[in-house]
């Protein structure tokens, strides 16, 4: 799959490693990087933008309500054997996407997006950002779920290769195998 | 009314029509843990408010506990509460058997188990509950 008929310009593969500066479509200077956990002033900065988050973009009960709900979510995140990456605007979190073993040696997806970074490419990018970190990394199985009426989420995974496998409930199931993706190793950051 | 009622006081109110206080309840549980956690709350409430419970364990065949194990473990749990509950075991599909249930013996209220997590932290409800909620003309509660 190429993404060279993407409506926001930004094509899926091959997919970056992190870090990636990037511009997005209102003009602002932003990059994507690895989440370093054990930087304190970082893990604030993600908790804020979850704070602040919009919560009629909630997604199956997450991000939780509240610092000290987000806090203790976010540590299953970052402590668990996954990968993390979040885009910064200077000192700002303004997206994260996370790998997140599940135990069964495949990983479960989500991303995160601010709604005030919404529809400027920063999801295409941050998610073909994380698919690069996870490819390199030997990540292989990836899934996820998604609320059926989320459409615009749904054409993001459909974009960077995730196929449908269950919409018999109310959350659509997808899937993609990362051992086939195509991945661009020189850092663009 | 003279003083500022509280959210808990309306609340109760509404659960509580008449100062009828005791409700018939019905809970459905498999082998999942959210049924599981639901049960302890249920049992809990129920000796609090003097509810009428039924205990019906169903055949959940994504669960990892057969329904002969949960059938004792409810059991166990009403004897430590001191509660009297019927507990059935209902065969067939699961969500209808429930709804049908709820519905033919009058039942004022159906209680589920809120759903998995998956790894990340997301809510998943199960085909039961899913069929419960669409169907169910008898209210519905989740446990979280």
């Amino acid at each position: 799959m190429t993404g060279e008929s993407q409506s926001d310009g930004v094509p899926a593969e091959p997919f970056p490693v992190p870090p990636v500066s990037f511009t997005d479509a209102e003009d602002r200077d932003l990059v994507a990087r690895r989440f370093d956990s054990a930087d304190e002033d970082a893990v604030a900065a993600l908790v804020s933008m979850y704070e602040d988050f919009d919560p009629g973009m909630r997604a199956q009960g997450i991000p939780p309500v509240g610092e000290d709900r987000i806090r203790s979510w976010l540590s299953t995140l970052l402590e668990s054997d996954g990968y993390n990456v979040v885009v910064w605007d200077d000192d700002r979190a303004v997206g994260h996407a996370t790998l997140v073993p599940d135990g069964e040696d495949q990983f479960e997806l989500a991303i995160f997006v601010h709604q005030d970074y919404q529809g400027s490419g920063v999801g295409t990018r941050l998610i073909c950002t994380l698919l690069g970190y996870g490819a390199v990394e030997g990540v292989g199985h990836v899934w996820l779920t998604v609320e059926r009426w989320n459409n615009a989420a749904v054409a993001l995974y459909e974009k960077v290769g995730f196929e449908t496998t269950n919409a018999e409930s109310f959350e659509l199931e997808m899937e993609r195998d990362l051992s086939t993706a195509d991945v661009q190793t020189e850092s663009t950051g | 009314m003279t003083a500022v009622a509280s959210v808990n006081d309306a609340a109760k109110a509404f659960a509580r029509p008449g100062n009828v206080s005791r409700m018939k309840v019905l809970l459905g549980i498999g082998g999942s843990d959210d049924s599981l956690d639901a049960l302890e709350r249920t049992v809990e409430r129920a000796v609090e408010a003097g509810d009428v419970l039924t205990v019906a364990v169903l055949d959940n065949p994504e669960s990892e506990r057969d329904a002969e194990t949960v059938i004792e473990h409810a059991t166990d749990v009403l004897e430590d509460a001191d509660l009297d509950a019927d507990v059935r075991h209902l065969t067939g599909d699961p969500g209808s058997e429930l709804v049908h249930l709820a519905e033919s013996e009058g039942f004022d209220q159906v209680v589920l188990g809120g759903g998995e997590r998956s790894p990340m932290g997301k809510i998943r409800l199960g085909p039961i509950a899913e069929f419960v909620l669409l169907n169910s003309h008898v209210t519905v509660t989740l446990v979280r």
